[in-house]
């Protein structure tokens, strides 16, 4: 089966993306960086609908977006010092691994080119995605679905725990 | 009985046992049990002689073989003839007597048991010597004879004197007994067999060259010269005079010291067949009678005197067999072969009984010095009546024993003038010294007033065996009355004696020699007419070469024993210079490597494992600071090295691509090194920092 | 598919420089997510193009983002501790393992 082609939409949304992330790990304004944090990840979003994964977009947009990343910009709020920007917000070991991560990209970008027979499938994706996903998920993946929300319970108390008022 | 003749020397080897194993705490105990089996073994060579004389002194013999080999064979028998059942009654009463006295001798002595346990194993010795039927026998108990003499002369090795006498006697006789073992050697080799019989069969066949017998001989000779003190070996005899007198009577006047006449007398079908050695031996025995009674005249130890003595007659003994030899050798007929065996029996009797007698003087005066004596007749009548009767038998008086056994000897000595006049100056010398004796010992004033006062009569223990041989020394000798027709000379030759007719003039001369001698001693020292004292005076110079008994011990330690102690130095000192030099090289050599492997294992081996801790210890030194405590470094060096695994695990499509993939790695690795030394660079900041926070 | 998993990749590699760089703790935690989001996208991308029956990328991706989700939740009470404790959520001043 031949590669296949990516449209316009894809190289926007990439763009996006790596600008966002390069923002968010390097701007020194800890609250931009949560700001941009958000665009990073509904540009993800994006990126699953054009894999046909529309769930997947809306779960990433609900759960990262409205949870986690609001979760992040509360604990901003509680902890950071807004007020200091002078402070720079890499430390020393930056250009040791700004070269690492360079050569770690370049080097997995050779790798996957490298590999120039990827077992393409015959079938292409299926079309109901949300309802085959939620079968599958009752059926096959009953196991960790129980599991997975024995963690969350875990995470939920142990936040609790962790961060409730002392006692003086 | 004959059959069991091997057991009279075995009971006093089972007493020896007894008392070495069980008895030596129990003195009474010891000393019965070993003159009960001497009793014993002395009924038994009663009943021994008895039978022999009933085979008309035909030999006995039986025997063992325990060895043998190609050539020759090793046995191990008794031989019972004449000579035989005469020596095993000689030592059984000798010994039975000197045993029974020994327990008044040796009452206080804190060794009692040892002494009776040496007695009883000399005994056995002797009377194996004597019931041996074959040389390597003999060799075997000879031997001990000189082991058991060493031990008993040596007794009260307290005393250096007696320690070095005892070593003299042992030496001197063993100088002897090499002698002896060449002889033994050449009679294994020429004959064949050690055997009595076999030997003269073989000597007498005629198959061994002459000079060979004649060799033979004269080493079997150079034995006797040792055991029985014959010149040049005398000197042994008169300082074994320090042991105690009960073993100076048994060994020394009656019975080792006969070993050597026994010997030659047994060995006589050799020296019949050879006259030069049969010479040799009579003119030994000469020569050494004449300068033991020369000595004798002037000595003052009572003890020496009566070695001298023995000396002197143990030569008419053995001049006696040896002119019997010559006489043999040249078919002319000799009274020799009886004359010595029959002195030998006699003197055992009057000898035995003149050392036993002097040894009761010596236990009243406790002293041996005749000059320290004097009227003892007052005071000590037993010993002294034993003591005249044995001097008189000395002297050849009729018609005592020695009367008879030394006109024999005369007779013998009759065909050959040069030793029959030597032989009869001789006996007027031991009558001589044999009546000094006795009148300075006994009679006269006392020189010694406080030892006289002291002095007393023996305990019948002690008196009782002089009685015994008071009697044997008048009437033993009566069994060689020449006129006797089963006498002495019929047992001696089987029943077959040659003829002799005694000459009345010997008797005759010989009894005026012995008067004469008697007579001048009584002048002498009785009735004080000559002065002994101007006699010395005037030969001044032979008084003092006789009085130090020809400085004969001195020529020998400067001849002889000087250059052997300068050998064995010498020996000393190449055995601790050279040969401890080298066990003392080799230790220090070992010393030396150990000091070495020490350094080595010091300084190389605890060196590298030092070194090992020091180097990790100055590493950890270094790369302590890679821990910073932050995360993030160690996430880094996560990173980095996954980057660098993943760098090696891509392939590129061609090899041209491989110069930027080393490029690559160099690159890393350079980063890596360049965050260790930062974070060895920042301990530095960090310690700066703290300095001006002190400072600040 | 080449450029999903490349922009996978170059996602992952920022985040990974995030996660070494950055000073403050929550910006630790956002590169972190960064780099999940990257491996999402790789599944998601492996799922669609590699082995499309089963859906099993997807559901893989939905455990990634509720894990995550939970993993931040309990990351951020204890960024909330940290602050309490040491008045500041600077990485560099967490070096208690120092030598």
């Amino acid at each position: 089966m031949d590669e296949p082609q990516v449209g316009i939409v894809f190289w926007i949304l990439s763009f996006v993306l790596l600008v966002s992330a390069f923002m968010v790990v390097s701007l020194r304004n800890i609250f931009h960086c949560a700001l941009f944090l958000i665009l990073c990840l509904f540009s993800v979003a994006g990126i699953f609908i054009l894999l046909g994964a529309e769930f997947l977009a809306a779960a990433q947009v609900l759960i990262y977006i409205g949870a986690v990343a609001v979760l992040m910009i509360f604990a901003i709020m509680l902890t950071s010092n807004l007020a200091s920007k002078k402070i720079t917000q890499t430390n020393e070991n930056g250009v040791v691994s700004f070269f690492i991560c360079l050569i770690f990209g370049f080097t997995t970008l050779l790798l996957i080119g490298n590999t120039h027979v990827w077992r393409y499938s015959a079938e292409g994706p299926g079309t109901d995605n949300t309802l085959n996903l939620g079968r599958y998920l009752m059926t096959e993946f009953m196991l960790p679905f129980e599991v997975v929300s024995v963690l969350l319970l875990a995470a939920m108390i142990g936040a609790i725990v962790l961060a409730r008022k002392e006692r003086s | 009985m004959t059959q069991y003749a091997f057991l009279i020397p075995l009971l006093p080897l089972f007493a020896f046992v007894m008392i070495v194993f069980l008895m030596r705490w129990k003195e009474k105990v010891s000393a019965g049990f070993s003159i009960a089996m001497i009793v014993i073994s002395w009924l038994m060579s009663v009943v021994v002689l008895i039978e022999t004389i009933g085979r008309q002194g035909a030999p006995y013999e039986a025997y063992y073989t325990f060895l043998s080999f190609t050539n020759f064979h090793l046995e191990i028998g008794i031989l019972v003839d004449a000579l035989t059942a005469i020596m095993l009654m000689v030592v059984t009463t000798i010994g039975a007597c000197t045993e029974i006295y020994s327990i008044g001798y040796m009452k206080d002595d804190p060794r009692f048991s040892r002494f009776f346990s040496y007695l009883s194993l000399f005994l056995f010795s002797m009377l194996g010597l004597v019931v041996a039927n074959n040389f390597f026998m003999i060799f075997i108990f000879w031997e001990l004879v000189g082991l058991t003499s060493y031990l008993l002369i040596g007794f009260w090795f307290e005393k250096k004197s007696a320690a070095d006498a005892c070593k003299k006697a042992f030496i001197t006789t063993r100088t002897g007994d090499l002698g002896f073992l060449v002889g033994l050697f050449m009679i294994g080799v020429y004959c064949g067999t050690f055997n009595y019989g076999g030997v003269f069969d073989s000597v007498a066949s005629g198959m061994i060259p002459a000079g060979i017998v004649t060799a033979i001989a004269i080493f079997v000779f150079c034995g006797a010269v040792g055991k029985s003190a014959q010149f040049p070996l005398h000197v042994w005899l008169p300082d074994a005079m320090e042991g105690p007198t009960p073993v100076s009577c048994l060994i020394h006047a009656a019975t080792m010291v006969a070993a050597g006449v026994y010997l030659v007398a047994r060995s006589m079908n050799i020296f019949v067949a050879s006259a030069d050695a049969s010479l040799v031996v009579a003119v030994i025995g000469i020569v050494t009678s004449f300068i033991a009674a020369s000595i004798a005249l002037v000595q003052v130890d009572i003890k020496r005197i009566l070695a001298y003595s023995t000396v002197s007659q143990l030569g008419y003994m053995i001049m006696a067999l040896g002119l019997y030899g010559y006489d043999t050798a040249h078919h002319h007929h000799s009274a020799g072969y009886m004359a010595g065996t029959f002195h030998l029996m006699t003197h055992a009797a009057f000898k035995g009984l003149l050392f036993l007698a002097a040894g009761s003087v010596i236990h009243a005066v406790h002293t041996n010095d005749i000059r320290e004596m004097g009227g003892l007749s007052q005071k000590m009548k037993i010993t002294n009546l034993t003591f005249i009767i044995a001097s008189l038998s000395i002297a050849g008086i009729f018609p005592l024993s020695g009367f008879w056994s030394k006109d024999e000897i005369v007779a013998t000595a009759a065909h050959h003038p040069v030793f029959l006049v030597v032989t009869l100056i001789i006996a007027f010398m031991t009558a001589f010294y044999m009546f000094r004796l006795c009148f300075l010992t006994f009679f006269g004033e006392p020189r010694d007033q406080h030892r006289f006062d002291h002095a007393h009569e023996s305990p019948r223990v002690m008196t009782w065996p002089l009685i015994v041989l008071a009697f044997l020394s008048i009437f033993a000798g009566w069994v060689g009355i020449p006129w006797l027709h089963h006498g002495y000379s019929w047992f001696l030759y089987q029943g077959n004696p040659p003829e002799h007719t005694p000459s009345w003039a010997l008797m005759t001369i010989s009894t005026i020699v012995g008067v004469s001698g008697i007579g001048l001693a009584y002048l002498v020292y009785q009735k004080k007419v000559i002065s002994a004292e101007k006699i010395g005076s005037t030969f001044r110079l032979i008084y003092t070469l006789l009085f130090n008994k020809y400085y004969f011990d001195e020529i020998y330690q400067k001849l002889i024993i000087d250059p052997i102690m300068v050998f064995a130095r010498f020996m000393w000192t190449f055995d601790a210079r050279v040969i401890d030099g080298a066990v003392n090289g080799t230790a220090w050599a070992t010393i030396l490597w150990s000091d070495i492997k020490e350094w080595f294992d010091t300084w190389i081996v605890d060196g590298a494992v030092n070194g090992t801790g020091w180097l990790v210890q100055k590493w950890s030194h270094l790369l302590r600071f890679i821990q910073t405590g932050k995360v993030q470094f160690y996430a880094l060096f996560i990173a980095m090295f996954a980057v660098l695994f993943g760098l090696t695990k891509v392939e590129f499509a061609s090899a041209t691509y491989t110069w930027p993939k080393m490029t690559v790695i160099f690159l890393a690795g350079l980063l890596l090194l360049a965050l260790v030394s930062r974070a060895i660079t920042a301990r530095e900041k960090a310690q700066q920092n703290n300095k001006e926070e002190n400072r600040s | 598919m080449f450029h999903y998993l490349a922009l996978a990749a170059i996602l992952f590699s920022i985040g990974l420089f995030g996660v070494l760089t950055r000073r403050n703790v929550i910006g630790i935690l956002m590169s972190l997510e960064l780099m999940f989001n990257a491996a999402n996208i790789n599944f998601v991308a492996f799922n669609k193009y590699i082995i499309t029956d089963g859906l099993t990328g997807q559901i893989f991706a939905i455990f990634i983002i509720v894990v995550a989700a939970a993993e931040a939740v309990v990351g951020l009470a204890i960024v909330l501790l940290i602050y309490r404790n040491w008045q500041g959520i600077d990485m560099d001043h967490i070096n208690i393992m120092k030598w």
